[in-house]
């Protein structure tokens, strides 16, 4: 009788469905898995190091590159934590621009879970169709911050600058001819706000034309229900948190919970799972969506009535230009602030905001100094892949790809 | 401080007075600080007592007090052909020398340190430990594994990054370093910008790695006030 073992098959870490530079280790019998081994760090950059040799400032950039589908929450984790240890608070319109953008944000990453999942699983059109919207989300962040992407937005006290008043237009070339130039710019007529509302009154009718191809879809129910079933006891003790917390059925939000910005003053619901697997992830993100979509309904219409500064006036945020060329004071302090930075009190202080695909966190160690003496970053997918081995044990080779999906793995954020 | 914190930090005094070393409230955080003989029956009692349920650990993190306070703008040397401030050099004519950090033999306190944050789901609340590690050149810590589950990747991370010993871990590895890497690059005697460089060998036909050839930079240097 010949003796049987287990085989290791090596998944990654260039797969297609690895997101990223995942390495998966997988111990199988057969074509069920008796182990999975997560190898990361491929994508480590050290952020948190870097960190600690650059003045505060400095190191906005770096949030973005962690989680780079979702840039604003990530600078948004980083700012409330430094914010905590000066004891500033923004004004009340940066607030709201801050909730407001990290909606967007949410949209932009759910948006991009549902392409990648799906595509994963073998539906591709969803991910183009997520793409289309995220293109006009994507150009929202452009109008704000100059970038699609690494935004650098949001600083210590409020906000870099106010919401523009006129989007950036098409331009009949080449590749764009005056007609569809036209068409594109319909809705970019207005102030950015204008272009935000147009996207919230298109958005529910897209959500259903997605929750069309798959909330029922036989294929997808197939591949999704009863997947990486996690309980709710499991679920905290793996350390979950976010879609994947509530997906089990505990209805824990910090938006909720331990309102930052102005989530105490804005509607909208939490949707919780009730089996704990992969459908439900899936539905609860759905949800997530729509919520958003009402919460940047209402930002918009406070931020259209209520004008104001958009970031606090406590010297740690450079002076105006015009200020600069007539006050000596102001030009010393903008000196000192570009070649020194600020210097914290001593201390730690632990921020965290509800990041898309959990809770994100900073935990800042200061000694006093201008720049921060250990940076922490709490990234929540470090912690879902690290519940990889308990999900996939026992499930087939096929069903790893739907858990990797369901994570919603982003690699910037895990290695750091 | 906030009616829930206060209630906690009450229970916590009249509960916990033996074991801790400390409880700090900055912040609006609380701050155990224990020894870490105490390290896991405090655990275990925070996730276990009814009144505050910490079922969920959210962060387990190294720290390393090597040169905690140390700024780097007391400048002793400055050099011939002017000040400069951005480049380390070991010439002769060095421009000046940042403060070295000093070895672990000579400090007189506890280096590296683990800051765990724990998270009450069930009552809504944050709590922050740390212990020290005695030994500086074997820092031992007893592992959280056997209590919250979560901190298994965390411990790996801390002990990659700082080389903090977790006893009693179950599966003790690097998790974000390459394969064969040398040294904890979180310590704060560890260069930024490391120790090897990794480059093409055409007569080996292979990667290999050689000492780094690049100079160390401040661009800002580290200033308290």
């Amino acid at each position: 009788m010949p003796e049987i073992r287990n085989f290791t098959l090596n998944f990654g870490p260039a797969h297609p469905a690895a997101h990223g530079v995942l390495r998966l280790v997988l111990e199988m019998d057969g074509e069920v898995i008796v182990r999975a081994d997560p190898h990361i760090g491929l994508l480590h950059r050290g952020t948190e190091k870097l960190a600690e040799t650059k003045p505060y400032n400095q190191s906005i950039g770096y949030m973005d590159r962690l989680d780079y589908v979702s840039m604003m929450c990530n600078e948004h984790g980083y700012v409330l934590a430094i914010e905590k240890l000066l004891g500033i608070t923004p004004p009340e319109r940066a607030l709201y621009i801050r909730t407001l953008f990290d909606e967007i944000t949410r949209i932009l990453n759910h948006l991009l879970w549902i392409g990648m999942h799906a595509l994963d699983i073998g539906a591709m059109s969803m991910f183009i169709y997520a793409f289309r919207e995220r293109e006009d989300l994507m150009d929202a962040y452009e109008a704000v911050s100059g970038t699609r992407m690494h935004a650098s937005y949001y600083r210590p006290g409020g906000v870099y600058r106010d919401l523009p008043d006129a989007m950036p237009q098409y331009e009949a070339s080449r590749f764009c001819s005056e007609s569809e130039a036209k068409r594109l710019n319909e809705n970019r007529q207005g102030s950015l706000l204008d272009f935000l509302e147009d996207f919230t009154q298109r958005f529910p009718s897209y959500l259903a034309e997605y929750e069309n191809l798959l909330t029922d879809n036989r294929i997808w129910k197939q591949r999704l229900v009863n997947i990486g079933i996690v309980s709710p006891e499991r679920a905290l003790q793996l350390g979950l948190t976010g879609p994947m917390l509530r997906g089990s059925g505990i209805a824990w939000d910090i938006r909720k919970k331990q309102a930052y910005a102005v989530y105490d003053q804005v509607e909208f619901d939490i949707p919780i799972g009730t089996n704990g697997d992969s459908y439900d992830r899936y539905l609860v993100r759905m949800e997530e969506m729509f919520q958003s979509n009402r919460i940047i309904k209402q930002c918009i219409a406070w931020l259209r009535k209520n004008p104001g500064p958009v970031i606090a006036d406590d010297k740690i945020a450079p002076p105006k230009r015009v200020a600069m060329k007539q006050d000596m004071e102001a030009l010393i302090h903008h000196f000192k602030l570009m070649t020194e930075g600020y210097c914290l009190p001593v201390g730690e202080a632990y921020a965290a905001v509800e990041h898309p695909k959990g809770e994100f966190g900073c935990y800042i160690l200061s000694d006093g100094a201008n720049k921060p003496y250990r940076l922490k970053i709490r990234a929540p997918g470090f912690t879902h892949l690290a519940a990889m081995d308990e999900m996939a044990r026992g499930h087939m080779l096929a069903d790893v790809v739907t858990i990797i999906g369901t994570q919603d793995i982003v690699f910037g954020e895990i290695d750091r | 401080m906030t009616e829930k914190l206060a209630q906690i930090h009450a229970y916590l005094q009249t509960q916990l007075s033996e074991q801790l070393s400390a409880i700090k409230y900055e912040f609006n955080e609380l701050t155990l600080e224990l020894p870490v003989a105490h390290w896991l029956a405090v655990a275990e009692f925070l996730r276990q007592d009814e009144r505050l349920a910490c079922h969920q650990i959210i962060d387990l993190c190294g720290v390393d007090y090597l040169t905690f306070g140390d700024a780097e703008w007391d400048v002793t040397t400055a050099s011939r052909r002017g000040f400069s401030r951005a480049v380390q050099s070991t010439e002769a004519d060095a421009l000046f020398e940042f403060a070295q950090p000093t070895s672990s033999a000579t400090l007189s306190y506890p280096r590296y340190a683990v800051v765990v944050h724990v998270l009450s789901v069930q009552h809504n609340f944050r709590l922050r430990l740390r212990t020290w590690a005695e030994n500086n050149d074997l820092p031992l810590i007893p592992s959280l594994v056997p209590i919250w589950n979560a901190a298994n990747w965390f411990e790996r991370e801390a002990f990659d990054l700082f080389g903090i010993l977790f006893t009693g871990h179950p599966d003790l590895r690097r998790i974000l370093t390459d394969y064969g890497f040398v040294g904890h690059p979180f310590r704060k005697d560890f260069p930024l910008i490391g120790q090897v460089e990794m480059f093409y060998d055409p007569e080996l036909k292979r990667v290999a790695y050689k000492p780094v050839s690049i100079e160390a930079r401040v661009l800002v240097p580290r200033v308290i006030r």
